[in-house]
C-alpha cells in the first residue's frame, strides 16, 4: 500500500478513535465526577420521591459502561435523547439551531477567510514596515479582547449610537428570505470575523514568509520571473497547504467563539442551546450539544491535518 | 584588451540587520571592491565566511538577499551598468545573461515541480528557446552532467534523486537559457568528497564546453584552483589580493593569501606503538534502536597511549557511530570495548566514574556543546569539582592553568560562550576535556565547522597538547588533509566496516583498495592541473578495466 | 538595564492593576454589594466616577472589586496549570518511554476538544463554586503548558551540552535543574503571562455566560452580563470591563514580549 494512503487512513482512523474517546469523555464528565445530578438538577429542596423518579429516568441506577453503550448506541442512529426539562426528543431542537449556527459560522467564515489571506499577504509583503507592524499591533490588541466584549462594543456604536445594524439577532427568522437572515447577522458575523481574523492572519502571514523565505523562491527570482510569476508559479503551490491548514484550524476555532457570540447577540443557535441547558443542568442536551461541538473541531483539525499529506510532494511521489 | 563581460567598479555593499531586541540598524559587507571577468573566462571568489563572497556574486545580477542591498559602485554586464537599468532590464539579465547555481540544490529546488519544469523555465521565460528546444537541451545537458537515464531524469521530482545529481541538475538549470555568466556560489561545499569531484569535473567540462564565463565563490582554494583563470582573495569585505590563478596558488604577495595556501602543510612525523593499547575495539556491531540495519559491522580498531588514531569516511559511513558505541551511548549488539586494560560496560549506566573521567569528548559544534547560561569558568571548572572535587581558590588556580594551556588569557574565566569566536569556543571544550585529566579524547569532527585558518590553530594545539598531556585521540572526520595532519595510525570506514586500517604511512601508500583509491584521488590538492591529472587518470582507469 | 517604553508600560499598568486587586476593600469607595444610589445606570458624576450599575450600586466599586475576584481566580489557576503542566512535561521529556507516551496521548485526548465546550459539560453536573472553577480551568489550560514545556525540554535535551554532562556522569537531577531549567525558563515565563491573559479571558467567559463567578460576587464577566442589558438603550457600563480587560491583556502581553525578546538577544551573557 503507497505510503499516502496509508497515512491518510490512519489519520481517519485517529479522528475516528479521538471521537470515540471524546464522546466517552463527556459521557464520563457528566456522570463519574461527584455530585448528585438528579440532586443538582432538582435543587436542595427537592423530595425524595422526585429524586427517585428522575434518577429511573435518567438510568442512574443501571452501570455506568451500560448506560454510556446505550447512549453511544443511540447516538450513531441519530438519537439524541430526550431533554430534561422539555421532554422535546433532542434531535428536532438540534437540527433547526445547528442549520442556524452553521449559516452564522459560514457566513462569518466568507468574510474572514479572504480578509484575512489578504492582509496576511499585505503584512508579508510590506514585513517590517508600517503595515506589517499594523497587523501584528491589532493581532495583540484583538487575542487580548474575549469576544463577548468585541460583540458588545460592535453593539453598542454600530447597532446603538449609530444605528447601522440590528443591535441583537431578534430579528433572525429562520425561514425568513436571505438578505434579511444576513442584514439580521450582520454584526454577529462581524464579531465572529473580528475574533478569527488575529490568528488567522498572523498564522497566514508566517506560513507566507516561511515559503517566500525558501531558497527556491530565491532560484526563481534569478531566473528573472515578475513577482506575479514567482508566487503562482512557486510559492503558491507550496504555500496552499499551509494557508488552507491555518484556515481549517481557525475555523475549528470559530465554531467554539459561536456559543460566546450567539449568547451576546440572543441568536437562536446551538451555542444558546448549550448555554442555557448548562445552566438548567440539562444533561442530555448537554452531553448530546458537546459531542455535535467536539465533531466539528476534530472534523476540522482532521481537514487540516488531510490536506497537509495530500499536498506533500514526498508523500504524493514517492521516490 | 576588449570590453570584459563583468566589470565591477567600487561596489559596496550594505544590509540592514533587525537584532531582537534592538533597534534596527546598517551594515556594511562590502566595502569597495573592484574586478573584471572576460568572455570565457572564470574568476575565482575566495575567503572564509563573513568575507562576502556570495553578497558580490548575486550583486553581478544586481540581488540582495534579506535586507541586502547594493550602496554603491558600479556593475557592467555587457557593457550596460545594471545599477541604472530598470526592474524589466534586470529581469531579463537574470535567468538569460547571468543564471545562478547554489550551494544547497535540494533547497533550491521547488519541492513540489518536476526537476525539468525548473530546468527549462529560465530559457523559455526569457525567450531564448521554445519549451521543445529547451527540454532538448536541457537533455543533452543532463547527459554531458554524467546524469543517469538523462532522458527521463527531468520527469522525477527533486526528492526523488540525489544530492549530487541534484546539483548537477543545477548546473543544467544554470546552462540551459546559454547565459553569458554563471555564478557558481559554493556549488560542491555540501557533498562528500567522492562526489565533490564528480560534480567538479561536470562542472569544468561544462565550462570549457559552452564557453560561458563564471564567478566561482568557494572558500577552499584547492578547489578554486582547478577552475579559475584568475582568482580574488576576499577578507571581511575588502579584496586581498588578486591576479592570475598562478601567481596567487604559486607565488602569493599577501600574507594572508600565503597563510591560505600553505593552511593545512602541518607536518606530523607517524609514532610508533608503544605499550598496551589505551582502546581497542574488538568485533563491534551496531545498530539504532528500531532499525532494521546494522550501522557498524564488526569493527575492530587499537589505539596506543599518546597517539592519534583517525577514523575516516564519509556521511554514512558509521564513523560518528562509532564514537557512540565507544561512549557508552549506543550499546552495541554484538563485540566490546577494551579500556585502559579492563572491559567497559556497554552502557554509560553500567560504568564507573573512573571510565568516564579517562574517556573524554569534545563535539564538532562547540556553540551547542556548552550550556550558554555557564561561563567559561563554570565549563572548565565543573570537571575538576566533579571528579576531583576541587573548591575556591584551587579549582580557580587549575581553571586559569587550562586556560593557559588553550592559549587564552585568565580574563575569559568570566566570558559566557556567546562572547567567544568559533575558534575560542572550541579552544574552551578542549580545556572542558582536559580537566579530566583524561587518558583518551574522542574528537568528533572538531575542525570542519571552522575556517581553514582558524581550524589549523586548533589542530596545532592539539598536537601540542597531545605532547604535554600524553593523552591519546581518536580523531573522527570527513577530511584527509586533516587526517594527514595529525594522525599517527588510520581507519578508513566505508558502509559501517572498517575497510583499510594500520599506520599512517601505509594506509596512505598504495597498493590501495577501490575506495581507499578513490577516496585519496579525489581530494582536491593546492596544485594546477590537479583535476586534469584525476579525469585523465580516471578515463585511463575505466578504458583499461 | 534598559526597559524599553512599551514594556515599561506594560509593566506600569500590570503592578498598577495586581496592587488595585490586593488593597481593593482600601481603595474602593463604595462595598461591592452595597446599593448607593435610588435610581440605576446613573451617569458619571463626583460622587460616583463611573456612574451606578443596573440596580443602583457604585460601578468604580464593582469594577475594582470585580478585578480582584478576576485576578485572583487567574492567578491561582495560573499557578495551577503551571506548576501541574510544566512538571508532567518535564517529566515526559527527561523520562520519555511509556511516561511520555501515557502523558502526551493524554494531552492530546483533552485538546481535542475545546476546552469552552469541556467545561461547560462538566460544569452543567458540578456545582459552580471557586474552587471547581479554579481547578477546572486550571487542569484544562494545563495541557498547553505540559505541550510547551514538554517540546522546550526535548529541545534542549537534544543538546551536545546536555550529552556532555551525561557523559561526564551527572546525575539526573543535576541535568535538569543545571542544564536543562536555565535555558527553558524564558519562553516559560513568556508563556506564563500568556497563559495568565488567557485565563483572564476564560473566567470572564465563563462569568458571562452566568456560569462562572456567581453574584453578589462582583468580576468584569459578571459586570458585562449585569450591565448588558443597557446596552441597548445607549448605556456603555458593560463595556468597562472590555476597557479594563483589554488593557490588562495588552499590558501582560508587552511584558511577556520583553521577556522573550530580552532573554533571546541575550544569548547567554549578562544581561
Amino acid at each position: 500500500m503507497p505510503l499516502i494512503i496509508k497515512l491518510l487512513a490512519q489519520r481517519i482512523a485517529l479522528g475516528l478513535l479521538l471521537l470515540f474517546l471524546v464522546s466517552g469523555l463527556i459521557f464520563a464528565g457528566t456522570i463519574i465526577l461527584p455530585g448528585d445530578v438528579a440532586q443538582s438538577i432538582l435543587g436542595q429542596s427537592a423530595t425524595p420521591e422526585a429524586l427517585a423518579n428522575l434518577r429511573a429516568e435518567l438510568g442512574v441506577n443501571e452501570p455506568a459502561l451500560q448506560r454510556y453503550f446505550s447512549w453511544l448506541g443511540g447516538l450513531l442512529q441519530g438519537d439524541l435523547g430526550t431533554a430534561l426539562t422539555s421532554g422535546r426528543d433532542i434531535g428536532e431542537s438540534i437540527a433547526q439551531r445547528l442549520s442556524n449556527t452553521l449559516f452564522l459560522a459560514f457566513w462569518s467564515a466568507i468574510v474572514a477567510v479572504p480578509l484575512a489571506i489578504f492582509l496576511g499577504l499585505l503584512a508579508v509583503r510590506f514585513i517590517n514596515r508600517w503595515p506589517d507592524k499594523l497587523v501584528s499591533a491589532v493581532t495583540l490588541t484583538s487575542i487580548s479582547i474575549p469576544e463577548f466584549l468585541i460583540g458588545y462594543v460592535l453593539m453598542f456604536y454600530f447597532g446603538v449610537k449609530l444605528g447601522w445594524f440590528y443591535p441583537t439577532a431578534t430579528a433572525f427568522i429562520h425561514d425568513g428570505p436571505l438578505l434579511d437572515k444576513l442584514e439580521a447577522i450582520a454584526l454577529p458575523a462581524a464579531t465572529l470575523t473580528l475574533v478569527v481574523l488575529a490568528h488567522m492572519m498572523r498564522m497566514t502571514r508566517a506560513a507566507i514568509l516561511n515559503v517566500m523565505q525558501s531558497a527556491y523562491i530565491e532560484t526563481a527570482e534569478l531566473k528573472g520571473l515578475n513577482g506575479f510569476q514567482v508566487i503562482f508559479r512557486h510559492a503558491f503551490p507550496n504555500a496552499v497547504a499551509p494557508i488552507v491548514n491555518v484556515v481549517m484550524l481557525n475555523l475549528a476555532y470559530l465554531v467554539v467563539g459561536v456559543v460566546v457570540v450567539e449568547v451576546v447577540f440572543v441568536y437562536p443557535g446551538m451555542g444558546q442551546y448549550l448555554v442555557d441547558s448548562v445552566a438548567k443542568r440539562d444533561v442530555p442536551v448537554v452531553q448530546a450539544c458537546g459531542i455535535i461541538f467536539a465533531a466539528v473541531y476534530i472534523g476540522m483539525n482532521m481537514i487540516a491535518d488531510i490536506v497537509s499529506i495530500l499536498s506533500n510532494p514526498r508523500l504524493r511521489h514517492p521516490k | 584588451m576588449s570590453e570584459p563581460l563583468l566589470k565591477v567598479r567600487g561596489l559596496k555593499i550594505g544590509a540592514t540587520v533587525y537584532p531582537p531586541g534592538e533597534k534596527p540598524h546598517d551594515i556594511d559587507i562590502v566595502h569597495g571592491v573592484d574586478f573584471d571577468v572576460q568572455k570565457g573566462k572564470v574568476l575565482g571568489l575566495i575567503g572564509e565566511s563573513g568575507a562576502g563572497k556570495s553578497t558580490i556574486g548575486l550583486a553581478s545580477m544586481a540581488y540582495g538577499r534579506g535586507g541586502v542591498k547594493i550602496t554603491g559602485g558600479e556593475v557592467w554586464v555587457n557593457g550596460r551598468d545594471i545599477m541604472q537599468s530598470g526592474i524589466g532590464d534586470i529581469r531579463k539579465l537574470r535567468g538569460g545573461e547571468v543564471t545562478y547555481v547554489s550551494q544547497s540544490a535540494a533547497a533550491s529546488f521547488n519541492p513540489a515541480k518536476k526537476i525539468i519544469d525548473q530546468v527549462v523555465e529560465a530559457a523559455v521565460e526569457q525567450k531564448k528557446f521554445s519549451r521543445k528546444e529547451a527540454e532538448d537541451r536541457a537533455r543533452v545537458l543532463f547527459d554531458k552532467l554524467g546524469l543517469p537515464d538523462p532522458d527521463n531524469i527531468g520527469d522525477r521530482f527533486p526528492h526523488q534523486v540525489s544530492g549530487g545529481q541534484l546539483q548537477r541538475c543545477m548546473t543544467a538549470l544554470a546552462l540551459c537559457p546559454e547565459p553569458d555568466l554563471v555564478v557558481f556560489d559554493e556549488p560542491t561545499t555540501a557533498l562528500d568528497v567522492t562526489t565533490q569531484i564528480d560534480v567538479l569535473m561536470a562542472i569544468k567540462e561544462a565550462i570549457r564546453e559552452t564557453g560561458v564565463a563564471a564567478l566561482y565563490i568557494t572558500h577552499d582554494l584547492a578547489v578554486v584552483a582547478q577552475v579559475s583563470d584568475d582568482i580574488m582573495v576576499l577578507r571581511h569585505g575588502n579584496m586581498v589580493e588578486y591576479g592570475p590563478v598562478d601567481q596567487i596558488i604559486n607565488n602569493p604577495h599577501e600574507e594572508y593569501t600565503q597563510a591560505l595556501v600553505s593552511v593545512r602543510s602541518i607536518e606530523h612525523e607517524e609514532k610508533a606503538p608503544s605499550g598496551d593499547p589505551v582502546l581497542s575495539v574488538r568485533n563491534i556491531t551496531a545498530r539504532y534502536k528500531g532499525t532494521q540495519f546494522d550501522v557498524l559491522h564488526n569493527v575492530n580498531v587499537d589505539l596506543y597511549p599518546g597517539q592519534t588514531l583517525a577514523v575516516v569516511g564519509e556521511s554514512g559511513s558509521g564513523k560518528s557511530t562509532l564514537a557512540r558505541v565507544i561512549t557508552g551511548l549506543l550499546p552495541p549488539r554484538e563485540g566490546e570495548i577494551e579500556f585502559a586494560g579492563r572491559t567497559l560496560s556497554p552502557d554509560l549506566a553500567g560504568r564507573s566514574r573512573e571510565d568516564l573521567r579517562e574517556l573524554q569528548m569534545i563535539y564538532q559544534m562547540a556553540d551547542v556543546a556548552m550550556n550558554p547560561r555557564q561561563t567559561v569558568g563554570t565549563i572548565i571548572g565543573r570537571p575538576l569539582e566533579f571528579y576531583f572535587d576541587m573548591k575556591g581558590e584551587e579549582k580557580r588556580k587549575r581553571i586559569i592553568e587550562l586556560l593557559d594551556e588553550i592559549e587564552l588569557g585568565e580574563e575569559f574565566i568570566d566570558r559566557y560562550p556567546a562572547e567567544l569566536s568559533g575558534g575560542q569556543k572550541q579552544r574552551v571544550c578542549i580545556a572542558r576535556s582536559l580537566a579530566a585529566k583524561p587518558k583518551m579524547i574522542i574528537c568528533d569532527e572538531v575542525t570542519s565547522a571552522l575556517d581553514p585558518l582558524v581550524a589549523d590553530g586548533i589542530l596545532k594545539l592539539l598536537l601540542e597538547l597531545q605532547k604535554i598531556e600524553d593523552v591519546a585521540f581518536l580523531f573522527i572526520t570527513h577530511d584527509l588533509a586533516t587526517v594527514r595532519a595529525i594522525s599517527d595510525s588510520i581507519a578508513v570506514m566505508y558502509q559501517g566496516k572498517v575497510q583499510r586500517y594500520g599506520g599512517k604511512n601505509q594506509v596512505l601508500s598504495p597498493p590501495f583498495d577501490d575506495y581507499t583509491d578513490l577516496l585519496l584521488s579525489s581530494v582536491p590538492e593546492m596544485r594546477l592541473g590537479w583535476l586534469e591529472e584525476v579525469i585523465a587518470n580516471r578515463k585511463m582507469e575505466s578504458a583499461g578495466n | 538595564m534598559r526597559i524599553p517604553l512599551a514594556a515599561a508600560i506594560g509593566l506600569f499598568f500590570t503592578t498598577l492593576y495586581f496592587l488595585a486587586a490586593i488593597f481593593a476593600p482600601f481603595i474602593a469607595p463604595y462595598h461591592y454589594a452595597e446599593v448607593v444610589s435610588s435610581g440605576f445606570w446613573d451617569p458619571p458624576s463626583s460622587e460616583f466616577l463611573l456612574g451606578t450599575d443596573g440596580i443602583g450600586r457604585d460601578l468604580l466599586s464593582r469594577m475594582i472589586y470585580g478585578g480582584r475576584t478576576t485576578i485572583f481566580v487567574a492567578t491561582a489557576a495560573t499557578i495551577l496549570s503551571f506548576t501541574t503542566g510544566s512538571v508532567l512535561g518535564f517529566l515526559a521529556a527527561v523520562a520519555g518511554g511509556w511516561v511520555d507516551q501515557l502523558l502526551s496521548r493524554a494531552v492530546d485526548l483533552l485538546m481535542s476538544i475545546p476546552s469552552l465546550i469541556f467545561a461547560l459539560v462538566v460544569l452543567s453536573v458540578m456545582p459552580v463554586t471557586l474552587p471547581v472553577l479554579i481547578l477546572l480551568m486550571g487542569l484544562l489550560d494545563s495541557t498547553r503548558v505540559f505541550r510547551l514545556s514538554r517540546a522546550v525540554a526535548v529541545d534542549i535535551e537534544v543538546m551536545d551540552y546536555v550529552e556532555a554532562a551525561r557523559l561526564r556522569g551527572e546525575k539526573t537531577a543535576w541535568i535538569i535543574f543545571r542544564e536543562i531549567l536555565p535555558n527553558a525558563l524564558s519562553p516559560l515565563v513568556a508563556e506564563m503571562g500568556l497563559r495568565f491573559i488567557f485565563m483572564v479571558l476564560f473566567v470572564s467567559t465563563l462569568s458571562f455566560l452566568g456560569l462562572g463567578i456567581q453574584p453578589p460576587q462582583a468580576d468584569w464577566g459578571g459586570i458585562v452580563k449585569e450591565n448588558a442589558e443597557g446596552i441597548v438603550y445607549g448605556i456603555p457600563a458593560a463595556l468597562m470591563p472590555a476597557y479594563a480587560i483589554a488593557t490588562l491583556a495588552i499590558s501582560v502581553n508587552l511584558v511577556a514580549d520583553w521577556i522573550l525578546n530580552r532573554t533571546t538577544s541575550l544569548k547567554g551573557g549578562r544581561g
